[in-house]
């Protein structure tokens, strides 16, 4: 998630840019600068990509934009990705580009950036970038249905029901005081699953959890489609 | 205009402890807290505008200050109270736990109603004196603490641009010092949180809900354009009533 832009056999420049970063894990085709209306995995423009320099890319949802209708519109899709998103990864590069704070994967960059609890500027813009890769992951076309297999039965386990589970998820959404993300995840040392929310960028890796799925509970994700009737959109 | 609608019934004394209010309402009657007794305790309820939905437009559109003042407001308006129902039981049961977990709700959902509360009294429409700058002492002092208005202005927008998530950036009266101050507060947080001797003379709300519709994600354009519509006349009663 939140790759960066490695060079050459990605973007089909008429020169070979430099290598910026050493990448690592499995990497996806990074889209195209190109305006938000894209609604394909694209490799980079020829021609611009050998003058741009970038550390992380802006990955695309795993799915077109208007995939996720009605409960989500393309419009919104557009403007999340497009702009907020899209926003996050470039704020991150201008900053990392006056910082020698490369070489490090998404998920290291957020711990490193966290600083302890006395974030370093760019750790907003790097967890939101990861945190919106993982929230479009979270949700796909035709979804909504229950889970399947182990993490059925587990969710069985640690919360007695499916819909226990939902309403616990639904009610720590509509709990939430300001922007922040509602997660379910699996706590690495009770070694069970769990809901928790998180303010503003904040991101449940920070801690060593797993995250299972991510809400983005941001005004901007929902207020296009469902303005402030939040209960529709979660649910 | 609320104050003098509901005499007759018993009206509590705004001193509940949340300073800005007491001293924003006491110097202007027109803030419209709305309060109720029932039951011996205080109700709150929606102060009206003072202008029509549309009379902000182009700066602020008709359908956000109508969703933002019927919905947001009112839903914070409606958990506070029942906030502080809760609070009351708590109380009466000396039930200590509850006590202090109802504090999260009643800062979040008082303050929304308390920050949105003067933010209705900070917008006025372009036709009626909006946007006109300060004249008289804040002017002065605007001049003194900041070189000019518009640098001011371009202080404010920065630090409500670069805000992180949602809250509000304010002009704020140091009463003890007499001095303006530009501070940002989170979520919901009344300006006091960030000092007690803080006076809200404006705030702007930068919650994505004030802008979204309109604006979509560029912040920096509804506060460039916000400023067409504000109300330097209330901010310069509070502050000659605060300074006097």
């Amino acid at each position: 998630m939140g790759f960066p832009l490695l060079s050459p056999s990605y973007c089909c420049g008429s020169q070979p840019s430099p290598p910026i970063f050493h990448g690592l894990l499995r990497f996806k085709p990074v889209t195209s600068l190109r305006k938000p209306s894209s609604q394909k995995r694209q490799l980079c423009q020829s021609g611009r990509a050998s003058k741009i320099l970038a550390y992380y890319g802006l990955t695309t949802p795993p799915y077109e934009l208007d995939a996720l209708e009605p409960y989500m519109s393309q419009r919104t899709l557009e403007l999340h990705w497009g702009k907020h998103h899209r926003d996050y990864v470039d704020s991150l590069n201008k900053q990392l580009a006056k910082n020698p704070l490369y070489g490090h994967t998404m998920e290291e960059l957020i711990k490193v950036t966290y600083n302890n609890g006395n974030p370093l500027p760019e750790f907003n813009n790097a967890a939101q970038v990861w945190n919106h890769d993982f929230f479009w992951e979270s949700m796909q076309p035709g979804g909504g249905k229950l889970p399947q297999g182990g993490l059925l039965q587990q969710i069985e386990k640690d919360f007695d029901s499916f819909s226990n589970f939902r309403d616990k998820f639904v009610e720590s959404a509509m709990t939430l005081f300001g922007s922040g993300w509602v997660w379910l995840v699996l706590r690495t040392e009770e070694k069970r699953l769990s809901v928790v929310r998180t303010s503003n960028a904040m991101c449940p890796l920070i801690w060593g959890d797993i995250p299972i799925i991510g809400l983005d509970m941001w005004e901007h994700a929902y207020y296009l489609d469902y303005k402030e009737e939040n209960v529709r959109a979660i649910c | 205009m609320a104050l003098r609608a509901i005499a007759g019934k018993k009206t509590l004394t705004l001193g509940l402890g949340f300073g800005p209010r007491g001293a924003v309402a006491a110097s202007c009657p027109g803030l419209g807290l709305r309060l109720r007794h029932v039951r011996g305790l205080v109700t709150f309820s929606l102060p009206d505008l003072p202008y029509d939905y549309g009379a902000l437009e182009p700066a602020i559109s008709g359908e956000i200050m109508q969703l933002h003042h019927q919905k947001h407001h009112q839903t914070y308006i409606t958990n506070y109270n029942k906030a502080l129902e809760q609070l009351e039981e708590a109380m009466a049961k000396g039930d200590s736990s509850k006590v202090v977990h109802l504090q999260s709700a009643i800062k979040f959902n008082g303050g929304g109603h308390i920050n949105h509360s003067i933010f209705w009294q900070n917008l006025k429409p372009a036709n009626e004196g909006g946007g006109e700058p300060p004249h008289g002492s804040l002017g002065w002092a605007i001049d003194t603490d900041y070189g000019s208005v518009e640098a001011l202005v371009q202080k404010m927008n920065a630090e409500g641009a670069a805000l992180q998530g949602s809250g509000w950036v304010w002009l704020a009266l140091d009463k003890e010092m007499k001095k303006l101050k530009v501070e940002t507060t989170a979520n919901q947080d009344p300006l006091v949180t960030k000092g007690a001797n803080l006076v809200p003379l404006l705030g702007i709300d930068v919650w994505e809900h004030a802008y979204y519709l309109q604006y979509k994600n560029v912040r920096p354009d509804y506060l460039k354009n916000v400023w067409k519509v504000m109300n330097w006349k209330y901010a310069s009663e509070v502050y000659e009533k605060e300074v006097a």
